[in-house]
């Protein structure tokens, strides 16, 4: 516990240092909200309560996807294996990282969702903190999967991957335009891909139906994502030679 | 304080460690000498847990190094060779981390930083970013990395490597007192032969993943005839140690 607390509480504040990187990390979602939002909004194929889970989405592959980066300095300077020798476990070195991407993009998601509210957003407050903590939730296991693939690929390849790779998970998912829109082909291809269930889940929290199927199923799928992601993220940092 | 027997590591097919077997007792400072490439850096890493053995058996710090390597890693002090700060750290957090890593509350972390970095003559570095410091510094920096939980056992690599000579002798008093005054036991490798021969009790000298030659520097000398350990490493190698000639 000491530990977790001290990683994470370390991590934090290295954020924190670089306040630019933080705001940075919403940059991208914060464009669609007021340049592409207003577009959305009048075109008929849904409003802010629509658009504005979908960029939560967005933001979460984003910032999330890519916290990895950072990592491989901590390998190539020796601070990995400097923490890999105390008695700390593997999994708590892993998690204090994953912690502090996780409230880094909780405080992101606020200021969209802040911004959200400024341009039209309606949701309750309840659907809005529900869909926080599934938000939350799925970080950290694309934190975790992020750290793992930083820490497997050849690091020069890290960054040009893995943004590569977000950009089809995004639209994908729906994010941007649901995809009840979508031909069947991409309705199929989309439904193999986890974020979807979360876009869909995070768009019902968001209008007040807590209940359904469709909350159901993104919770599920999410639960799992993260299964996966955290006990691969554990793996890889268990593994020798990270 | 180290028991191994028949320790071998092999990476895909290639046998980097061939059967090592190491004795080092309590308060012992030993010398683990060898080439580039010879094994020095992967048997530390076993024997610090960073590494699992393809085979063989191990103690270390009185606890099994298959069954716990939680219980050796809370005994032992390792610093590796690559050093363990980034040059945009500030080493006071970096080390108050450390601490807190081996157990410490935040206060406890706080004080025991600042005297060790007294101890090591690194009085006022704390508030400075590794960057900026001396060779010098940053490796006692990192040394105090592996002391913090005032280990039995430390394991040093290549401490002095790429140090100029005043702080290479420097660097040796602080290692002859840690001996000194907490009792520890060090474990080093080095390159430098004359390095092992003024600062070790006992040499180990591995070649190609063997130890070929192991004793004091005098019994070695005696041994193989010999004036300098140079000489000795030629004789059991064939080879030069061609860095330790160098320097």
């Amino acid at each position: 516990m000491t530990a977790l607390a001290a990683l994470t509480g370390y991590y934090l504040r290295a954020s924190f240092k670089s306040k630019f990187a933080v705001v940075f990390g919403a940059v991208q979602p914060v464009f669609y909200l007021v340049i592409f939002g207003p577009l959305f909004s009048r075109s008929g194929v849904g409003s802010w309560d629509t658009l504005v889970p979908g960029l939560l989405i967005q933001l979460g592959l984003m910032s999330s996807g890519l916290v990895g980066f950072g990592i491989v300095f901590d390998q190539r300077f020796g601070v990995l294996e400097r923490l890999r020798v105390t008695p700390a476990r593997r999994s708590t070195l892993l998690f204090g990282r994953v912690l502090k991407d996780s409230l880094v993009l909780l405080i992101q998601a606020m200021v969209i969702i802040a911004l959200g509210y400024a341009l039209g957003l309606h949701a309750r407050l309840t659907g809005v903190l529900l869909g926080l903590l599934l938000l939350t939730v799925l970080s950290v296991g694309m934190a975790a999967l992020s750290y793992a693939a930083a820490l497997t690929i050849r690091q020069e390849l890290f960054a040009p991957l893995m943004s590569t790779l977000v950009i089809p998970l995004m639209l994908l998912s729906g994010a941007l335009l649901p995809m009840s829109l979508a031909p069947a082909w991409l309705d199929v291809v989309s439904r193999f891909t986890p974020f979807r269930y979360a876009v869909e889940a995070l768009r019902a929290l968001f209008a007040g139906s807590y209940a359904s199927p469709t909350v159901l199923w993104g919770v599920l799928v999410t639960l799992v994502f993260v299964g996966v992601g955290f006990t691969i993220g554990t793996k890889v940092f268990q593994r020798e030679n990270t | 304080m180290i028991q191994v027997r028949g320790l071998t590591r092999s990476f895909d097919s290639v046998e980097a460690v061939r059967g090592v077997d190491i004795d080092v007792a309590k308060g012992e400072i030993v010398g683990f000498v060898g080439p580039n490439g010879a094994g020095k850096t992967t048997t530390l890493r076993m024997l610090t847990t960073l590494l699992r053995p393809t085979s063989g058996t191990a103690t270390v710090a009185g606890h099994d190094l298959f069954a716990d390597p939680a219980g050796v890693r809370r005994r032992i002090g390792y610093v590796a060779q690559g050093g363990t700060v980034g040059p945009f750290s500030e080493v006071g957090e970096e080390l108050v981390l450390q601490a807190r890593l081996y157990g410490l509350i935040r206060a406890d972390a706080r004080d025991r930083v600042t005297r060790l970095l007294a101890e090591l003559d690194l009085t006022g570095v704390d508030k400075r970013l590794a960057g900026s410091l001396s060779g010098g510094q940053k490796r006692r920096v990192d040394i105090a990395m592996g002391l913090l939980h005032r280990p039995e056992l430390l394991f040093l690599d290549e401490p002095t490597t790429g140090l100029d000579p005043q702080s290479r002798t420097n660097l040796w008093g602080h290692v002859r007192r840690l001996r000194e005054e907490a009792g520890m036991t060090v474990f080093l490798t080095t390159h430098y032969l004359e390095e092992a021969d003024a600062l070790c009790d006992r040499i180990l000298i591995i070649d190609q993943g063997r130890i070929v030659a192991s004793g004091t520097p005098a019994e070695l000398k005696a041994a193989h005839h010999a004036g300098t350990l140079d000489e000795v490493f030629l004789s059991v190698t064939g080879h030069e140690l061609r860095e330790g000639a160098a320097a």
